[in-house]
C-alpha cells in the first residue's frame, strides 16, 4: 500500500497546487497548533498549582484536637482535650494502611513573641518538634548538614535544623551554621542542618523558610509538653485514600478521649487528599475542555481539507476517468485520495505539533527566566508522549473521514461520464 | 477477437428514450484495422464505448478474446480495460502534471509493474513513437501531434489485444493527421487490432475495413485497398 510509486503519486498531486495544498494544510495545522496548546497551557497551569504543594504527600492530613461540642458520658460540653503519644501508637496499630503518623509539637506561631536568641540577636520562630520522617510527608531540601534522625529521637538530643531564612537574620555572612548554638525559650540547641522549603502553600513563603525543627522528644522534654501532642500529619500509603481511613481514626479518637462518637467538631482536620482532588479533578476537566476546544478547531481545518478535496476531485474527474480507463480499479482511486488527504492532514498535523512545541519551548525559557518562578502560578507547560501520539491519531482519522467523501464522489462517477466532463 | 451479436443501446433524456444502437452486429478478427464512420449521432462512439467496456449494453452479446463481457463489476471492468484495451482519445487526454514518460508508463502502474522495469517498457514505447527525447517533458510542452503519439505509446504500453481509436485526428491539422495514422499503420502492420472512430474520408481510407454506422444501424461494412501515408506525404 505504501510503495514509493504510491508516495510518487501523492506527491505529485500535492505539489501540482502548492499554495492551495499549503493554504489547505494551514487549516488543520492551526487545528493541531491550537489543541497541542491549549493542552500545553492547562498542563502547565496544574503543574504550577501542584507545584504549589511543594512535592508534599498529598494522601495526607492533619488532625488536631478541638474542644468538644457534645456532652458525653458526664464530661461537660466545651471541653479541651490533648493528644498524647498514646494515641499515635494506638494509631500506627490499627490501621496498617498508613504510611506515617507523625505527631507534632509548636512553639511561636501567628504574631508570636521573640522566642529565639543568638547572641545579641533575637527573632520570632516557628518551633516544632518532629519525628524524622516528616521530611517524607512535607519535602525540603536540606542545604547543609541532615535533617532529624532516629537517634536524635531516642537520646533526646537537643538539635536544631533551621531555616535559611534565619541564617539571613541571625548569622553574619560566612559564618559557620553548622555546631553554632541557638536558645530556644531558654534552651540551647545545637544546628545541625539547613533546610530550604520548597512549598509555598498559604501564602507564607517568607514565613515557611524560617521554621526550625527539633527532635519530637526533645521538645516534649525541654519545653514541659510531657507526652502532649499538639497535632498530627497522616499520610496513607498509596491506593488507599486518607478520606477513606478518615473517620476510622477519627472514631478511634474519640473513643480514647471519651468524646460523642456523634460530635463532628472535636476533632479539627484539614484533608489534603480532598483538597487536592478537587484540584485534580478541575484540572481533568480543564484537559477535557482544551481537548473539546481544540478538536473543534482541528475539525473546522478537517472541514477545509473535505472542502478541497470535493473541489480537487471535482477538478480532476477527467484524470479519474483517464485513469479508470487505464486499468485503475475504484480501490486504486479510492485509496489514492484517502492517502492524499490522510498525508495532507498529518504532514500540516507534524508541522503544527513542531511549531507548538517550539512555542512551548519559547515559554519554558521565558518562565525559566524569571528569577522568582514559585510566584506565578504557571510551570513547564509540557505534553506528554501520549498526547502527541492521541494528536497523531485524530489527524489520521480526521484525513480519512476528510477524504471520504470525495473518494466516494470519485468513484461513483462513471468513467465514462468522467472522460466527457471538460 | 471482438464478436457483437444484436447489440441494442438506449439512453433516457427526461422522459423521452433515445435509442442509440439498434441492433449492432459486427465482428472483428484479429490483425484488422477498422474505420468506423458516420455522422455525430450515428451512434459511433457510443459503439465504442461499449467496445472499450466504458459502457454497457442493454442487450445483445460482446465477446473479447473470447471472454464474454457481460455485468462486470467496475474493479473487473478496470482490470480488463487495463489488459485487453488501449485508448486513443481525440483531445489526447494526458494527465498534464506528469511527464510523457510518467504519462506512458501509467497503465503499467496500474498493472503492479515495478518502477524501473515500468521506465523501461514505457522509454521503449516511447522510441516507437518517436519521442525518447521528450521523456521529461510535460505534456503542455509538446505540441498536438506530439502529444497524440504520447497517448498512443501509452495505449501500446500495456500491451492491449485491441486499440481503440476515438477521433485520434480530430484536434490535429492534416499533416500531422497523415504522421499519426502512418505511426497507427505501422503498429497495425505488426499485427495489433485496431479500430478506429472517425467522420473524415481521407482516414478512413488508410484503414483496410470501412464500417459506415447511420442511426444506430450498420449499413456499410466494407473491406478496402487501404492507402499506405507514405505515399500520401
Amino acid at each position: 500500500m505504501f510503495n514509493r510509486d504510491r508516495w510518487n503519486e501523492i506527491l505529485e498531486a500535492l505539489s501540482a497546487k502548492p499554495l492551495r495544498t499549503f493554504i489547505t494544510a494551514f487549516g488543520v495545522f492551526w487545528g493541531i497548533t491550537i489543541l497541542v496548546i491549549l493542552l500545553a497551557a492547562s498542563k502547565g497551569l496544574e503543574n504550577g498549582v501542584k507545584k504549589g504543594f511543594g512535592g508534599m504527600s498529598t494522601n495526607s492530613m492533619f488532625v488536631w484536637a478541638n474542644s468538644t461540642s457534645k456532652p458525653y458520658k458526664g464530661l461537660p460540653q466545651g471541653r479541651f482535650f490533648n493528644y498524647k503519644n498514646g494515641d499515635v501508637d494506638a494509631i500506627k496499630r490499627e490501621f496498617k494502611d498508613l504510611l506515617y503518623v507523625s505527631p507534632r509539637n509548636q512553639l511561636g506561631g501567628f504574631r508570636g513573641s521573640n522566642n529565639v536568641i543568638r547572641g545579641t540577636k533575637t527573632g520570632a520562630y516557628n518551633v516544632y518538634g518532629d519525628y524524622p520522617e516528616f521530611i517524607m510527608q512535607q519535602p525540603m531540601k536540606i542545604l547543609k548538614g541532615r535533617f532529624l534522625n532516629y537517634e536524635d529521637i531516642s537520646q533526646r538530643r537537643k538539635i536544631a535544623v533551621i531555616g535559611e531564612g534565619i541564617i539571613r537574620e541571625m548569622y553574619k555572612p560566612e559564618e559557620e551554621v553548622l555546631g553554632s548554638y541557638v536558645k530556644i525559650n531558654g534552651v540551647n540547641f545545637m544546628v545541625v542542618g539547613v533546610y530550604k522549603s520548597i512549598s509555598n502553600m498559604g501564602g507564607d513563603a517568607e514565613e515557611s523558610q524560617k521554621q526550625i525543627f527539633t527532635p519530637f522528644t526533645s521538645f516534649q522534654q525541654a519545653f514541659n509538653y510531657g507526652d502532649v501532642v499538639g497535632w498530627m500529619a497522616i499520610t496513607a500509603k498509596e491506593g488507599v485514600p486518607i478520606t477513606d481511613l478518615k473517620p476510622k481514626i477519627f472514631d478511634l479518637l474519640k473513643s480514647r478521649h471519651t468524646i460523642d462518637p456523634k460530635d463532628d467538631r472535636a476533632i479539627g482536620n484539614f484533608d489534603l487528599y480532598a483538597e487536592y482532588s478537587k484540584i485534580n479533578g478541575l484540572f481533568v476537566i480543564l484537559t477535557v475542555v482544551s481537548f473539546v476546544v481544540g478538536g473543534l478547531v482541528l475539525f473546522s481545518g478537517v472541514i477545509g481539507i473535505i472542502n478541497i478535496m470535493l473541489i480537487v476531485v471535482k477538478e480532476r474527474t477527467k484524470e479519474i476517468g483517464i485513469r479508470r480507463a487505464l486499468g485503475a480499479t475504484p480501490w486504486d482511486i479510492r485509496l489514492q485520495i484517502l492517502t492524499e488527504s490522510v498525508v495532507l492532514s498529518l504532514i500540516a498535523g507534524m508541522a503544527g505539533i513542531i511549531f507548538s512545541t517550539g512555542i512551548i519551548a519559547i515559554a519554558n525559557s521565558i518562565l525559566d527566566g524569571i528569577p522568582d518562578s514559585s510566584q506565578v502560578m504557571f510551570a513547564n507547560p509540557s505534553i506528554s508522549l501520549g498526547i502527541v501520539v492521541a494528536a497523531l491519531t485524530i489527524l489520521v482519522v480526521a484525513g480519512l473521514i476528510a477524504g471520504f467523501i470525495p473518494a466516494q464522489t470519485a468513484i461513483k462517477t462513471k468513467p465514462i461520464d468522467a472522460l466527457r466532463t471538460e | 477477437m471482438i464478436e457483437i451479436k444484436d447489440l441494442h443501446k438506449s439512453y433516457k433524456t427526461g422522459k423521452s428514450e433515445l435509442h442509440v444502437l439498434k441492433g449492432i452486429n459486427f465482428s472483428v478478427k484479429e490483425g484488422e484495422l477498422v474505420a468506423i464512420m458516420g455522422s455525430s449521432g450515428s451512434g459511433k462512439s457510443t459503439l465504442l464505448n461499449i467496445l472499450g467496456i466504458l459502457d454497457e449494453a442493454d442487450s445483445g452479446t460482446y465477446v473479447l478474446d473470447g471472454v464474454p463481457i457481460k455485468n462486470l463489476n467496475e474493479t473487473l471492468a478496470s482490470q480488463y480495460r487495463n489488459k485487453f484495451l488501449g485508448f486513443v482519445f481525440q483531445s489526447f487526454n494526458l494527465i498534464n502534471y506528469k511527464s510523457a514518460l510518467d504519462n506512458v508508463a501509467l497503465p503499467l502502474y496500474y498493472q503492479g509493474i515495478k518502477s524501473k522495469e515500468r521506465n523501461e517498457i514505457a522509454m521503449s514505447y516511447l522510441k516507437k513513437v518517436g519521442l525518447e527525447t521528450h521523456s521529461h517533458h510535460l505534456p503542455n510542452e509538446l505540441s498536438g501531434g506530439q502529444k497524440q503519439r504520447v497517448a498512443i505509446a501509452r495505449a501500446m504500453a500495456s500491451h492491449p489485444k485491441v486499440l481503440l481509436a476515438d477521433e485520434p485526428t480530430g484536434a490535429l491539422d492534416t499533416k500531422t493527421s497523415y504522421e499519426v495514422m502512418e505511426l497507427i499503420q505501422g503498429i497495425n502492420d505488426e499485427g495489433k487490432t485496431i479500430l478506429i472512430v472517425t467522420h473524415e474520408p481521407d482516414i478512413a481510407a488508410m484503414c483496410k475495413r470501412n464500417v459506415i454506422l447511420r442511426d444506430g444501424l450498420i449499413v456499410e461494412d466494407k473491406y478496402i485497398t487501404q492507402q499506405r501515408v507514405t505515399a500520401n506525404v
